[in-house]
Parts: structure tokens; C-alpha cells; sequence
């Protein structure tokens, strides 16, 4: 077994700068996530408690099995925005009686559990999380409806929430609403499209249109109850399969509904049930980044650290050197692994890659990619041998792979490079990254600099003198904003991954994603054989 | 010469005499009822009759299906055993007719003892010192008095009556107890020894007229007249007073022309004083403790060689060496008024022993087990699990290994009186030899658990839900990533269980390395039950910080402060079992979503364990106040009191005398007077809190009998 060697030194002085580094990044994350877990304000969660509620965090701790794990996705959404971190949705993969399931509750102590531009974003993430995995959905209902101020951005394009949930009922895909509070107007359709629906007595209210509006519309007097309490659904308008007497009943009935739903991951499973732990400390994974991100470093130390026993087998290990391409298991599913080693991408590591990846689909083999990269190589050389077409076979391997793909950013991931090792718009699986990295078409002094040239170049153009200050000042305005706007944090508020991740728990973030991408079909794309390039 | 041989009998003292047959050659019959089909002496016989039914007067109280049997199964030879038909004089006289032989004394002889009022006639002419004897309330002389049944036996039919105004109803439900279990209502007074000691002389007597005596043993140490420890020999016996017992049991033993194995008991009072009790024509429970003392004695093996005609091969009482302690283990709740338990034995382990029914070569311990691992303890009889003896040079050190095998057992299933059994041989009173027949109500200390420090109890709970953590782990989808994992937010894991103080919860939490970063044991919220004591849990003492060594579903290591310790974890359904060196506790994990339940009206009195309704001395309407006698349930020949837990009106009477109820079946429902209005709506009850609606029922008969 090809066991990685490690050349880490934990005593040296780089790994406690990096360290060092890597903490700070951490704690900017855990106040983040604070903000998240705070929900609404003391002022909201104790009004909330004092209604007897449980908060949706106690609803998702109840509803998994106990001592599983919750993978909390796209947690820090709308981070370094002016709405509050999280997004009033929480959401994450679970294990309920057995069944892996995306799990999404409104959080009714922030602004009501009201549906803001960002909750929309991250509620259709999570839905097509869910849809591309084939993990039945259960939503944990407590909405006051659509954020009005916003209602402009978020309700013709809501209606997709409506929409995804009955096309996953059609795929196959059951879906649970536990309705424990407000449903109403558009949101009444949540349990409406859902297969399965709980409501929980003296709390749920589920109608089209409150008593006021029911006023002004017919001139009806009505009141909550008979428009849409969880009685009179379960008794009269039938909306309502199971009538919780509380809370806890109504987890409990979504428990036994999942447990009768005789659920099948369509997937193989691991090929070995116990995977051996790598053979060396999660712990140093904090200390290999380096602070300074121009600074490559090999990404084999993070490989050793994060795959079933450290065994890896690399793949062209002399070819196209600076991405490092191989073989390893991760819990116990096999997955092939591209990783930047110098951050450039020359022709030869576009077609190893291209190549890789072609390998990866004719075995099925699920593709996790670390993302350090600077991008494709510039130059005239580099133009002239072609780097664009090469760069092109690589993108368009990953493009049409059909394997499920899994990308950390780990450091850097610029320009096209972005692209080639799977970014966002290349649709993974699941995209996390580190609190270190960064993303963006180019580093901010990079992107200054070239600003700045082009500011000489317009000046002597149009014979106008150089303000040698100003464009001191403009430099140092984009760069700041520039690192800012490429910081994993502020990426992550706006979407562009599934979250910031804790670098130790990479292996079981992963193992966590593959597991639940193993409830759908993993196979590879049948079209052509594997290309030699 | 026998050749095949019926034990009359079930349990650990068939298995004793099977082995004593099976070194000697002689084949064995055993007899079952129903209820014993699968027990171990059952297929350990080489052949076996079936008695239908399990009550023991359609079983093993049934003379002639025993004789009958014992000709089918070509038997020679009929063994009675202890208890049932053994000091049945037509018993003994039946086989006799049938021609087989009897291991026992003759049936005049049985019958000269039996008859409590005219052996003690008989003894006193022979010069042995006896009590009064009183068989009218107005000839009574003096009180403190216990009443005793003429017939009994086994504690039963007995009662202390402390002055003249509880004597007739004493003498009546003596006599009404005494009828049920005997045959015979005659039941007598005698003056109260205060202090007393139980001690007893083991004898054999052949059919030569040799009487040999060896040694005693006392039994002071006892449960409502029931032993449940003896010893040999006694801490307060001196040579003097040795010889002065032997030589006054044999001349008891030859007053009646005795042959066989036979016991005679006294009271021996502080003083030395010591008064004839009475005589046991049989096998006596405890006789193991002597077999030990006494080098190379078997006495099941001389009762068959006394009933072929043999001589007994002793010149005189052999001398003891060491001293040996027995431990009577009872499938009963000492804390709540000694109830019987039943239910499957899922493990029964009992660790170093080095022989099992048979005489000890050397010093160590011998187990005598009617039951193993898997055994359904039943109602229909008597509830002894097995006895332990603890054989040792000295009596210092019999007492601690005894102590410390049964602390270390592993019996799960039934509730046992083992944590007693410790408590007792470890009490400082004991072990400073200072023990009488009162002991068990002089020292209420020895009714506490063995895990009984907070801490320890809260490490078990703390090992039990590491252990199904553990279990859980093993089996869950997904990948086994750390216990609890979370991106987000640690949170700890919650367990509640029902543990013997009320219910806790435990909460324990993992790092991403596994380790142990937070735990806690507290009352659970949702309602507790049960008495104080074990599991108090009061106080926000934080808990020592605990690193997990290693867990898995069956075993538990935990480093406390520097110091590891184990804890064995075995569980059935939702039951756990924690074993560690402290002792033994049992926890049953709470649903974590109850099920909706009608609720149990309030006041509801439930049956505290199977049996029949016995007497009902109230009727619907009728008023109560808090204590009174409502009715009493019948199990196992005792009566089980249920009493008002308050004053009020008997709003529901369901049951009738004579109806059987199972556990949990409601009895009786008060309406007390202070009733609030109906529980809020939707609001449920934990079988938590029913249990503390039966525990309520059974508390009161638990004062009664302990204090």
C-alpha cells in the first residue's frame, strides 16, 4: 500500500505562522457561525421559548438519530449582508431512522421566518442539494411568508421552492412537511406539494388567506382556526395526514414516517464498512496552508491527512507536476483527487487532468478536487503551445463528467483555473473551502496593478499627466475591496459555496457528502472512450 | 444398594442431589411442573416426569403424582429435599408403601417434630431447655410475644406482636396464613427473646443409634424469619457452649430414636441462655456452609448411605477448620417490602467459583444455583436464585470474599437482594460478630445500594450511554464519522433512564477527535420518580473530568481524575445493566418520544406485582384517609397491602377478591380530597410517573415490614 511520506515539520517556524494564521481565519468563522446559531436575538428566542416552542435548532437535534452527525449547509448565508447570517433557514443532511435527508427549518425567531432574497437562494441551494443526491427532503415549517420589503426579488422567482418539491415527489423523492407554526399564502403550498404532512395541534396554521384578507376579499368573519388550524386539517380539509398533540409528537411522527418510507440509496455502498483513519493528525492540517498564499504548498499533506489510511496512488506522478492526480478511498468510497501543487496550470497538467478525469468516469469513480490555483499559464509561450486548448480539454472534461464531483478550495482559486478545477459554475456536488482561501478572476495587487497600467496607458493616450497619487490611492481602494469581496466568509454569504469549513473536518465533511451522493446512481459519462492527450 | 433416585423437588437442591448421585453412580429422576420445564436440574437428570401445572399443590405438594411417577420412572428411591413434601410425615410414609426407600427419617419420627407444641413437650422431658409455650391469648404471661404456626416453617405464619390489644388479629391472619400454606391453622405464643441468636446444630444419626454432631451454624441474619445468612461456625459460640448444643441436639436426636439428617435449632439468647426452637427432619438449605468446614463431608452422600442401612464412618464430631459464610440470593426487592421479582434472567454470572453442589477440596467459593443465564424466575415459588458460600481460614476473610463475588456478579433481569446481602457482610456490626435475629431492623444502613455515592452512580449512567452511543455508532448509516458530529455549534447528546432513585438524563459530548469534552448527570425534567437515596442527584456539583479510554456496546473504560475504571455494560431492549467493582445498578432508557397515552386517572392505585386479589376491605364510595387498608394482593404466599396514598373517596374498585392482576392493572382509584381539576389537556404522563403512582401503592407495606 502506496502509504504518503511526510516531510511536515510541526516544530518549524512557517508551520506556526500558518498555524498561527489559520487560527485567526477560525475565529473570524466561529463568530460567524455564532451570528448563524443566534438566530434571531435573545429578544426573539425567549419570546419564541416562551410560546413553549422549540427553536429549529432543538427540532433538527430531535428529529436525527441520536449520536449521528449534521452536516449544517450554506450556514454563514447572507454574511456581510443587510440581512442576518443564516438566511432564517437552516439546513443540512441528517440521519433520520437510518435515512440520510436534506433537513430544512425556517428559523421563526429571525424576523418571523420570513423569506428574504438570501433565504430563497439558499432554500432552492439546498433543494437542489437534495434533488441531485436523491435525499428525501423534510421541511420543518414556521414561516411568516415572504420578507415584504424584499417581495420584489423573491416572489416571482419563489415560486421555484413550490415547484422543485413536487418535481422530487415525481423523481421518486419523498418530501415531509412538519408544519409547527405559520404556512400561509404561498407558503400554505409547502405542505400542500409535500407527500407526507404533520401538523401540530394548537400551533400550525395552514390557509390561503388570513381572516383580515378574508374580510376585505368576501366579507366573510372567520377566524385562525377554521381557515387553517391543524384540526380542521386534519379532520375537515384532509391537508393534514397526522395531527401532532406537540412539538416532540410531531418529530416523532416525521421519524416514523421516514422509517416506513422503505428507503434504498440507489448508490453502492463503501467498499469497506470501518476505513482506517489516516495515518497522521488532522490537527496539522492547520498549519499547512501557507499564511501567505503566494506560497505554494504540496498538497500531498493535505491528501495524507484527510483520505482512509493515507494511502494514496498517484496517478502520472512525472508528468504535468504542479497538479498532483491519484487514487485513494474516503470512508471507504473510492474517489480520484486533483490537487494544485504549484498553483499554475501549464498544458501538461490540463491534459493529465483531462485525461484523469476521463479515467474517473470509465471506473465511476466520484472526483474531489483541492483548489490552489492561480490559474492557467500566461505568456506568449505558453499562448503559442496552445495553453487556451489545453485549458479547454481540461473544462471540458470537467464539464461533461458525469461522476459526482466534490471541490474544496483550499487556498487560492483564480481566474480560469476557478473553472478547471470545478468551481461553482461547473455545478460539484458539494463546494466547501477553507477560512483561507480566496476567489476571485485575479488577486487584488494583481488586479490594481493591471488597473493601474491601463490608467498610464489611457493618460499617455490622451496626453493627460499621470496623478502618480491617485493611482496609489486607487490601487490600495481595489485591493482592499478586492480581498475582501475574494474571502471565503464573504463568498460564502452570497452562495458561492455549501460553507466554510473547519480544515480538521475536511475528511468527515467529505465522508459525510459522499455518503449522501451515494443515495442517487453514481456512474460515469458513457460517450467516448478515455482520450489520450 | 440404590440404583435410580426421584428428588421430590426443583431448583438448586435437586441440582445438589442430582451431583452427589452422579459421583456415586446413582441415576437420577427429576420431576417438573409446567412452569419448571426448561430450569437446568430438569435436563440435567437422567430422566424426567412432568407434573402438570405449576401451582405447587397441583406439583410438587402432590404425594401421590410424586410415588406414581418414581414407579414409571423405575426410581428406587424418593429424596424430598427441603420445603414442599420433605416434613410431610404421610409423604414419607407413602413411599415407604410403595416400597421404595425414603431418604429421610421415618415418618413417626417426621411426625413427632412436625407438630411444633408436642416436640417441645417431648424435648423438655429429655432436659433440653425450652420456651413457654402459650396456645390461648389470656394464657399469655408477658409480651413481647411472636406467634408461630404448629405446622410452619420458613417464617411463615409467624408474627411479633409487641402488646396485648394486635394479639387476635395477629393470631388470626397467622392462622389464616398458616392454613394456607400448611394444612394446619394451629398457631401458639412464646415469649420474645430480645437479642436473640439463631443457631443451629447439624446432626446425622444411622440406624445403629450413632448420633454425630457437626458443629453449628448461626442464621441470625434474617428476613421476615427467613434466613439469608448463615454461617459456621457461629461468632458467639464458644467450645464450652458448642459442646453444650451438641450435646443437647443429641439428646433431642435420641429422645425420638432419629435417624437421618437432621437439624436441631435454638434460640440462643445474649446471655448464652439457649432454648430448644424446634427440630428439622430434613436437609436444611444451609447445610453447604458445614460441608465446607468439615473436610471431606458430603451430607447428601451419607443421608443416602444412612437410608441404605450404612453406619456412619465417624468416631465422634469431626473438628472444623475454617469458617465458611453462605449468601441466600433472592430474586426480591429488599427496599420495597421484599417483593418478589420475576422475569428472565438474561445473564447470571457469579466470578471464581471454584465448585459448584459439590464439597470444596480447599478454601474458595461454591456456588449452588438453581437458575443460569436465560432462566424465567417465575411466581409460583419460592424466589431463591442460588446460594453462594465463600469458604476461607478465617471469618474476616470468608466475609470479604463473599462481599466482594457478589458485588461483582453479573445478575441481570430480577431484581435481587444482593446490594443487601454486601451491605450486610461488609456492615462493621457483622463483621465484629455482633448480629442477632433483629439485625436487619437494628441497622437500616444496609438497605442502601452499593452504588450509592453520587458519583459513582452518575459514572454508571454516564458508562450506559457511552455504551449505547457506542451501539448506536456501530450500526448508523453513514460514515463513521465522530459521535455527534457537528459543522455548526457543538451540542451534547441526550439519554434519559429510569434509574432505581427516578429518572435522570444523561448528556455527554464528543470533540472531533472523540474525546469526552463535556458530560453531566441531572434529574430529569420531564418528571422523576422514586425514592431518595441512589441517584440524588441535588446539587450542581460539577462532575470530575473523564477521559473515555475505550467504549464499546459491552464494556466502558473510563479514566476518572487518573484513576481508570471499568464498567461491564450489557443491555436488553431498553434495558442496561452496569456492572463495576462498586456493584450493580439497572437503568432503563426513556422512550425519547413517549407515546401519546391515555392518561391513568389520577389516584390510581396499580397492582405492584402479579398475583391475586386478596382480601378488599373497602367498597366504591367508601371513605379513606391516607393509610388505610384498601385491599392486599397475594403472591407467593405472602400478602401485599395496598393502602391509601391519601384521604379521600374510593371513586373505582375494578377488581374483586380472587381475580388475578398483572403488574401495572389498576387496583383501586381514590379521589382524594384535595382533588385539583383534570390535568391540563394534552398533557401526558411518563411511565415514570406511573411508576411512582405504583410505587406510592407499595411504600407504605414497605415501612411496615422494615421498621
Amino acid at each position: 500500500m502506496p502509504i504518503l511520506a511526510s516531510a511536515l515539520d510541526p516544530q518549524s517556524p512557517s508551520y506556526a505562522e500558518n498555524r498561527t494564521a489559520m487560527l485567526e481565519r477560525l475565529t473570524e468563522l466561529e463568530e460567524a457561525l455564532d451570528g448563524a446559531r443566534a438566530g434571531g436575538g435573545e429578544k426573539y428566542v425567549a419570546r419564541h421559548r416562551s410560546r413553549g416552542r422549540l427553536l429549529p435548532r432543538e427540532r433538527i437535534e430531535l428529529l436525527i438519530d441520536r449520536d449521528t452527525a449534521f452536516l449544517e449547509l450554506c450556514a454563514v448565508a447572507a454574511f456581510a449582508t443587510d440581512f442576518p447570517i443564516g438566511a432564517s433557514v437552516i439546513g443540512g443532511i441528517g440521519i433520520v431512522e437510518g435515512v440520510e435527508c436534506m433537513i430544512i427549518a425556517n428559523d421563526p425567531t429571525v424576523r418571523g421566518g420570513s423569506v428574504n432574497p438570501f433565504t430563497l437562494r439558499k432554500s432552492n441551494r439546498l433543494a437542489q442539494i437534495a434533488a441531485t443526491n436523491r435525499l428525501p427532503v423534510i421541511n420543518l415549517v414556521e414561516s411568516g411568508g415572504a420578507d415584504l420589503p424584499t417581495q420584489a426579488q423573491i416572489f416571482i422567482p419563489g415560486g421555484r421552492i413550490f415547484r422543485d418539491l413536487t418535481r422530487a415527489s415525481s423523481e421518486r423523492l419523498p418530501t415531509i412537511a412538519v408544519v409547527f407554526g405559520n404556512a400561509t399564502a404561498g407558503g400554505a403550498y409547502l405542505p400542500g406539494m409535500s407527500d407526507h404532512t404533520i401538523f401540530v395541534k394548537n400551533q400550525a396554521s395552514v390557509y390561503l388567506a388570513g381572516p383580515p384578507l378574508v374580510k376585505m376579499a368576501t366579507g366573510e368573519d372567520t377566524d385562525d382556526e377554521s381557515l387553517g388550524g391543524a384540526e380542521m386539517h386534519a379532520t375537515r380539509s384532509g391537508l393534514a395526514d397526522y395531527l401532532a398533540v406537540d412539538e416532540r409528537d410531531a418529530i416523532r411522527l416525521a421519524r416514523r414516517t421516514v422509517a416506513r418510507l422503505n428507503w434504498r440509496k440507489l448508490g453502492s455502498g463503501p467498499r469497506a464498512l470501518i476505513a482506517p483513519e489516516p495515518k497522521y493528525d488532522a490537527e496539522e492540517l492547520l498549519g499547512i496552508p501557507s499564511a501567505d498564499l503566494r506560497n505554494p504548498f504540496d498538497p500531498r499533506e493535505i491528501v495524507a491527512r484527510v483520505v482512509d489510511g493515507s494511502d494514496f496512488d498517484e496517478f502520472k506522478p512525472l508528468y504535468g507536476t504542479s497538479l498532483v492526480t491519484g487514487w485513494a478511498q474516503l470512508h471507504g468510497y473510492p474517489i480520484g483527487v486533483l490537487a494544485n501543487s504549484r498553483g499554475v496550470l501549464f498544458s501538461a497538467e490540463s491534459q493529465k487532468a483531462a485525461q484523469f478525469i476521463q479515467l474517473a468516469n470509465a471506473a465511476d469513480t466520484p472526483l474531489v478536487f483541492l483548489q490552489n490555483t492561480t490559474g492557467y499559464m500566461v505568456g506568449a509561450k505558453y499562448e503559442q503551445d496552445g495553453i487556451i486548448k489545453h485549458g479547454a480539454q481540461m473544462i471540458n472534461a470537467v464539464a461533461n463528467s458525469h461522476v459526482p464531483h466534490l471541490t474544496v478550495n483550499i487556498g487560492a482559486s483564480y481566474g480560469a483555473g476557478n473553472y478547471g478545477m470545478c468551481g461553482r459554475a461547473f455545478e460539484p456536488r458539494f463546494l466547501f473551502a477553507w477560512p483561507n482561501a480566496r476567489s476571485a478572476v485575479m488577486g487584488g495587487p494583481q488586479l490594481a496593478g493591471v488597473l493601474s497600467i491601463i490608467g498610464k496607458q489611457a493618460a499617455t493616450a490622451a496626453g493627460r499627466d499621470f496623478d502618480a497619487d491617485s493611482d496609489e490611492a486607487m490601487k490600495l481602494a481595489v485591493t482592499s475591496q478586492i480581498e475582501e469581496q475574494s474571502a471565503a466568509l464573504f463568498l460564502s454569504g452570497r452562495l458561492y459555496d455549501d460553507g466554510v469549513i473547519d480544515p480538521r473536518d475536511t475528511r468527515t465533511v467529505l465522508g459525510i457528502c459522499l455518503s449522501a451522493i451515494h443515495s442517487g446512481p453514481v456512474e460515469g459519462t458513457r460517450t467516448y472512450g478515455v482520450f489520450r492527450f | 444398594m440404590i440404583r435410580r433416585l426421584l428428588v421430590a423437588n426443583r431448583g438448586e437442591i435437586a441440582r445438589r442431589i442430582f451431583a452427589t448421585c452422579r459421583a456415586m453412580g446413582i441415576e437420577t429422576v427429576a420431576v417438573y411442573s409446567d412452569a419448571d420445564a426448561d430450569l437446568p436440574y430438569v435436563s440435567e437428570a437422567d430422566y424426567a416426569v412432568r407434573l402438570p401445572g405449576s401451582a405447587p399443590t397441583a406439583t410438587y405438594l402432590r404425594g401421590d403424582l410424586i410415588v406414581n411417577a418414581a414407579r414409571k420412572a423405575g426410581a428406587d428411591a424418593v429424596h424430598p429435599g427441603y420445603g414442599f413434601l420433605s416434613e410431610r410425615a404421610d409423604f414419607a410414609a407413602a413411599v415407604a408403601t410403595a416400597g421404595l426407600t425414603w431418604i429421610g427419617p421415618p415418618a413417626k419420627v417426621i411426625a413427632a417434630m412436625g407438630a411444633k407444641l408436642d416436640a417441645k413437650k417431648r424435648v423438655a422431658q429429655a432436659g433440653v431447655p425450652t420456651l413457654p409455650t402459650w396456645t390461648h391469648p389470656l394464657d399469655v404471661e408477658s409480651f413481647p410475644v411472636m406467634v408461630k404456626a404448629s405446622a410452619g416453617g420458613g417464617g411463615r405464619g409467624m408474627r411479633f406482636v409487641l402488646d396485648p390489644s394486635a394479639l387476635p388479629d395477629a393470631l388470626e391472619s397467622a392462622s389464616h396464613e398458616a392454613l394456607a400454606a400448611f394444612g394446619d391453622g394451629t398457631v401458639f405464643c412464646e415469649p420474645y427473646v430480645d437479642r436473640a441468636r439463631h443457631i443451629e446444630v447439624q446432626l446425622m444419626a444411622d440406624g445403629d443409634g450413632n448420633v454425630v454432631t457437626f458443629g453449628e451454624r448461626e442464621c441470625s441474619i434474617q428476613r421476615r424469619h427467613q434466613k439469608i445468612i448463615e454461617e459456621t461456625p457461629s461468632p458467639m459460640v464458644s467450645q464450652k457452649l458448642r459442646g453444650q448444643l451438641c450435646d443437647a441436639a443429641t439428646s433431642v436426636a435420641r429422645a425420638i430414636d432419629y435417624v437421618g439428617a437432621g437439624t436441631v435449632e435454638f434460640i440462643v439468647a445474649p446471655n448464652g441462655d439457649y432454648f430448644f426452637l424446634e427440630m428439622n427432619t430434613r436437609l436444611q438449605v444451609e447445610h453447604g456452609v458445614t460441608e465446607c468446614v468439615v473436610g471431606m463431608l458430603d451430607l447428601v452422600r451419607l443421608q443416602l448411605l444412612v437410608a441404605e442401612g450404612g453406619v456412619l464412618p465417624y468416631d465422634g464430631a469431626p473438628p472444623l477448620r475454617g469458617h465458611a459464610i453462605e449468601a441466600r440470593l433472592y430474586a426480591e426487592d429488599p427496599s420495597n417490602a421484599w417483593l418478589p421479582s420475576t422475569g428472565t434472567l438474561h445473564r447470571f454470572h457469579i466470578p471464581g467459583i471454584s465448585g459448584e453442589f459439590r464439597p470444596l477440596i480447599a478454601p474458595g467459593l461454591r456456588l449452588d444455583s438453581g437458575v443460569e443465564t436465560g432462566t424465567q424466575v417465575g411466581v409460583h415459588y419460592d424466589p431463591l436464585l442460588a446460594k453462594v458460600i465463600a469458604w476461607a481460614p478465617t471469618r474476616g476473610e470468608a466475609a470479604r470474599l463473599l462481599a466482594s463475588t457478589l458485588a461483582r456478579a453479573h445478575i441481570h433481569g430480577v431484581v435481587t437482594n444482593r446490594d443487601l446481602l454486601v451491605q450486610v457482610l461488609r456492615h462493621t456490626s457483622f463483621r465484629s460478630g455482633q448480629i442477632d435475629i433483629g439485625f436487619l431492623e437494628r441497622h437500616p444502613d444496609v438497605f442502601a445500594p452499593l452504588v450509592s455515592s453520587t458519583e459513582s452512580a452518575k459514572l454508571s449512567c454516564l458508562a450506559a450511554a457511552l455504551a449505547g452511543a457506542a451501539a448506536r455508532h456501530e450500526v448508523s448509516a453513514g460514515p463513521r464519522v465522530p459521535i455527534g458530529w457537528r459543522n455548526v455549534g457543538g451540542v451534547p447528546q441526550l439519554v434519559g433512564y429510569q434509574g432505581p432513585g427516578g429518572s435522570v438524563e444523561v448528556s455527554y459530548q464528543f470533540d472531533r477527535s472523540g474525546n469526552l469534552v463535556a458530560w453531566s448527570v441531572r434529574r430529569a425534567e420531564r418528571g422523576g420518580a422514586g425514592a431518595p437515596g441512589i441517584l440524588d442527584l441535588a446539587g450542581p456539583e460539577p462532575e470530575p473530568p473523564v477521559e473515555v479510554v475505550a467504549a464499546t456496546a459491552e464494556r466502558v473504560s473510563l479514566d476518572v481524575t487518573g484513576i481508570r475504571v471499568d464498567f461491564d455494560v450489557h443491555t436488553v431492549g431498553h434495558v442496561s445493566y452496569v456492572d463495576s467493582t462498586e456493584g450493580s445498578i439497572t437503568l432503563v432508557e426513556l422512550p425519547r418520544f413517549p407515546e401519546p397515552r391515555p392518561d391513568l386517572a389520577e389516584g390510581s392505585l396499580v397492582a405492584p406485582l402479579p398475583g391475586a386479589v386478596g382480601r378488599v376491605v373497602v367498597t366504591p364510595g367508601q371513605r379513606v384517609t391516607s393509610g388505610d387498608l384498601l385491599l392486599t394482593v397475594e403472591a407467593m404466599k405472602l400478602e401485599h397491602p395496598v393502602h391509601a396514598p391519601s384521604s379521600g373517596v374510593v371513586a373505582e374498585l375494578p377488581v374483586a377478591a380472587g381475580a388475578q392482576v398483572d403488574t401495572g392493572a389498576i387496583l383501586a382509584v381514590i379521589q382524594p380530597d384535595d382533588a385539583v381539576p383534570a390535568p391540563a389537556p394534552g398533557r401526558r404522563r411518563s411511565p415514570a410517573a406511573r411508576g411512582e403512582r405504583a410505587a406510592s401503592a407499595r411504600r407504605p407495606a414497605a415501612h411496615q415490614a422494615e421498621r
